[in-house]
């Protein structure tokens, strides 16, 4: 029982990772949504901010990914064996995109300033910016439809229905949506004293909230027959009521705070917003960690794993806390803004 | 192309692919800081922007080393679910901890990239000394974990399946020391002749170049040493394969019989069909020294191993060759530099000196490739050593060919570009002038 308890707790660190990764990592990806969709008078400064903001801190944010599958294939080998064979496609097609946005993105700081050449590792890097969402997004649907099953029978049903269905690539949408978003209201907050920059990422936010609701109302209907399990936590359980209030009121502050031009209150609550959809699934999809059929305690790895992994992530945590606070505190704080000019 | 060929190809060239990026990892901070430190205690600026300059191409060798280390963590799972099943548990430790290294690295690269005008200068070194430092822990869990595949630790079976754990007895497998001080040393080797003779080359071309010199001298000052320890660590490396790995070391020296007194063969090429050896160069006696430091020990030969369970002996054997023949190369040309610099504190004034420099420029980064391929095709058919074989671990996933070629086809476009920006960053160098204006 007592070790029950380590792994789902485990399981629950593999989910705060995940968060962190969609909440920092996420947007990464939407600035580079914004990067293709960049318009108007402003358009260098939009995308000269996009690259200011992603910068310096696009590689740390990429490591809560790795931490992810690393805990996973440490505290859960069955889990992670299953996921990596049944999905083994988007999968592949997610990594291309994640190979080419971090190294289109660096290279476009260090080539030639010409336009061609920019623009060129530009269409690039926001091109794989909105693939790698999307099929980050189909690999969390297809997990929460419950068809990840040990292959039988052919290719297309082993290993293209499980996460080519309308429920998944509507959850790839949602991602993209909720990515897009949080870039957005950050970069509100990044364009500092320079006016007239924030407001083009106020209306863009704005665009991309009332895209990510609609979005998310889709799924939702679409989960029905799509992720029944997800469908049945979300509406059916004690803990829904709460969870729904909760995230209706992140997106009325969200989307208030942006009205009126709070960004630093619309970041906070866009944060949340996307960190209670990633719990609900979380939580409507407990205890199983690839339904129908692997829970938590089932794939879990021995005792004495779990234990050193947990020391290992205590061990972890006093270095990298501490890190990463310092890197947002450089990069992100008040006075590290762009001061105002024209 | 059948799919357990395909998926050791894409791991064989996923793998040899982030190698080069993950060395350059290791040793480039090392570089940036060694700079940064001259310029901090001499105030001489072209430290400064030479501490720039390689900051540059790191940043551009980092960012593909971090996504094609990415690549690799998801690789481990797509190609080898079974495996990973298998030793996730077991060998997850080195893995969650490296995760924590990278972390650390990519954080205090950030801070040091983009933050010459945000933070003191003394805070800036340090942010580099963290870069190093977690570069080279990231390095060493790494090859824990690998080095656990070849001598496997640290667990209890019964019937198949891992039943007890044993973490720490798994990180400390009997070949994790000797295999990352090898890969540790070749890192610095590798990167420390790359920079030294990229920039020996153009002081053949523009002598007088004091960008240039300071260059050279601080990637020697990491190469050279490095080159000199390396055939001592790999003195290390032979003994425990020979103890603890007899099939690598059989198929290393293609020694098909096992020998009393056995001799070293240099060169050559073997015939696993007909156990013999062609062309080869024979030390009487060389081979039982070398391994055992025993002239008339006896080497264990592939006679003592099962026909299918032989590992691929001709690639083994001149991969080897490969190796130290490029290892040797890179110390006797460390010595060479050490006894010029010791007698005329000058080393551009010899242009032949210059010239091997230049030569040695990609030999580090060959040496290391052929080493790999020595560990890991010498492990064959198995990827667990005698527990588990790779074509048991491969994925069900049919038409394996297919991401083999887009990944093939991904990394050819990525080298390719990496070339043509590093060229671009380095005909961008300063001229004499400039830097003596510095």
């Amino acid at each position: 029982m007592h070790d029950t308890t380590l792994a789902v707790v485990l399981a629950g660190v593999i989910m705060l990772a995940l968060n962190a990764y969609a909440i920092l990592g996420g947007a990464d990806f939407g600035g580079g949504v914004w990067d293709l969709l960049a318009s108007g008078p402003r358009r260098p400064q939009q995308r000269s901010l996009i690259a200011d903001a992603i910068g310096p801190i696009w590689e740390a944010n990429h490591v809560w990914l790795i931490l992810a599958v690393v805990l996973l294939f440490t505290c859960f080998p069955a889990a992670f064996a299953r996921v990596a064979i049944v999905l083994h496609i988007p999968l592949v097609l997610l990594l291309v995109g994640i190979v080419l946005r971090g190294s289109a993105f660096t290279f476009r700081s260090y080539d030639s300033r010409r336009d061609a050449v920019q623009r060129r590792w530009g269409a690039v890097f926001s091109g794989a910016s909105i693939i790698t969402p999307l099929l980050l997004g189909a690999a969390v649907g297809a997990l929460a439809t419950g068809r990840v099953r040990a292959p039988v029978g052919g290719f297309v049903a082993s290993y293209l229905e499980p996460w080519a269905t309308p429920f998944a690539l509507a959850t790839g949408l949602l991602a993209l949506a909720l990515f897009a978003f949080l870039a957005a209201v950050y970069l509100t907050v990044e364009a500092g004293e320079d006016r007239p920059l924030a407001e083009d990422f106020r209306r863009r936010a704005l665009g991309a909230g009332a895209a990510a609701i609609i979005v998310a109302g889709g799924t939702l209907i679409l989960s029905r027959r799509g992720a029944p399990m997800v469908h049945a936590g979300l509406l059916g359980t004690r803990w829904a009521p709460p969870l729904h209030a909760a995230a209706a009121c992140a997106a009325v502050v969200a989307l208030g705070a942006l009205a009126v031009r709070r960004y630093r209150l619309a970041r906070v609550a866009a944060a949340a917003l996307v960190s209670l959809v990633i719990w609900g699934w979380g939580a409507s999809q407990f205890p199983w960690l690839v339904p129908p059929d692997l829970t938590i305690a089932q794939t879990a790895a021995p005792a004495t794993t779990l234990r050193f992994v947990s020391l290992g992530l205590v061990a972890g945590a006093v270095v990298l806390v501490p890190s990463l606070v310092y890197l947002f505190r450089v990069f992100k704080s008040a006075d590290s803004e762009r001061p105002a000019h024209s | 192309m059948n799919d357990l060929l395909a998926a050791r190809g894409q791991m064989a060239m996923s793998l040899g692919f982030h190698i080069i990026f993950a060395v350059v990892g290791i040793g480039m901070p090392l570089l940036m800081v060694l700079a940064e430190r001259r310029w901090l205690r001499t105030g001489d600026a072209v430290y400064l922007d030479l501490a720039h300059r390689w900051a540059r191409g790191t940043a551009i060798l980092f960012a593909v080393g971090a996504v094609s280390g990415t690549v690799l963590s998801f690789e481990l799972g797509l190609l080898w679910p079974r495996f990973m099943a298998f030793a996730g548990p077991v060998i997850g430790m080195p893995f969650s901890l490296e995760g924590f290294a990278f972390f650390t690295e990519a954080i205090f690269l950030g801070v040091y990239l983009y933050g010459w005008d945000r933070v003191p200068p003394r805070t800036h070194l340090l942010a580099g000394v963290a870069v190093a430092v977690s570069g080279a822990a990231s390095a060493v869990f790494v090859v824990m974990a690998n080095a656990w595949m070849n001598t496997p630790a640290g667990f209890e079976m019964s019937a198949g399946r891992v039943t007890a754990v044993h973490p720490l007895a798994a990180l400390a497998n009997p070949a994790a020391f000797q295999q990352t001080l090898h890969m540790l040393i070749a890192a610095y080797v590798g990167t420390g002749f790359a920079v030294a003779g990229i920039h020996a080359f153009l002081l053949l071309r523009d002598p007088a170049n004091a960008f240039h010199r300071r260059a050279l001298t601080l990637a020697l000052m990491v190469g050279a040493p490095a080159a000199v320890l390396q055939p001592l660590s790999g003195d290390i490396s032979a003994r425990a394969v020979a103890r603890q790995q007899p099939a690598k070391l059989a198929a290393i020296e293609a020694l098909f019989e096992t020998t009393r007194g056995a001799p070293l063969t240099i060169g050559g090429l073997p015939d696993a069909d007909s156990r013999t050896m062609r062309f080869g160069l024979e030390v009487p006696r060389g081979l039982s020294l070398l391994a055992f430091h025993d002239p008339d020990a006896e080497v264990p030969g592939l006679d003592r191993i099962p026909r299918e369970d032989w590992p691929p002996v001709t690639i083994v054997h001149l991969a080897f060759q490969v190796m130290v023949a490029l290892g040797t190369g890179l110390a006797l040309l460390s010595l060479w530099i050490g006894w010029r610099a010791w007698r005329r504190r000058d080393l551009v004034g010899s242009r032949p000196l210059l010239r091997a420099i230049a030569i040695a420029t990609p030999c580090g980064f060959l040496a290391i490739e052929a080493g790999w391929i020595v560990t890991e095709v010498g492990r064959q058919p198995w990827i667990i050593t005698g527990l588990v074989r790779t074509r048991d671990a491969v994925t069900p996933m049919p038409g394996i060919a297919v991401p083999f070629v887009l990944f093939t086809l991904l990394y050819l476009g990525l080298a390719a570009a990496v070339v043509w920006l590093l060229y671009r960053q380095i005909v961008r160098a300063p001229t004499a002038a400039e830097a003596s204006h510095a």
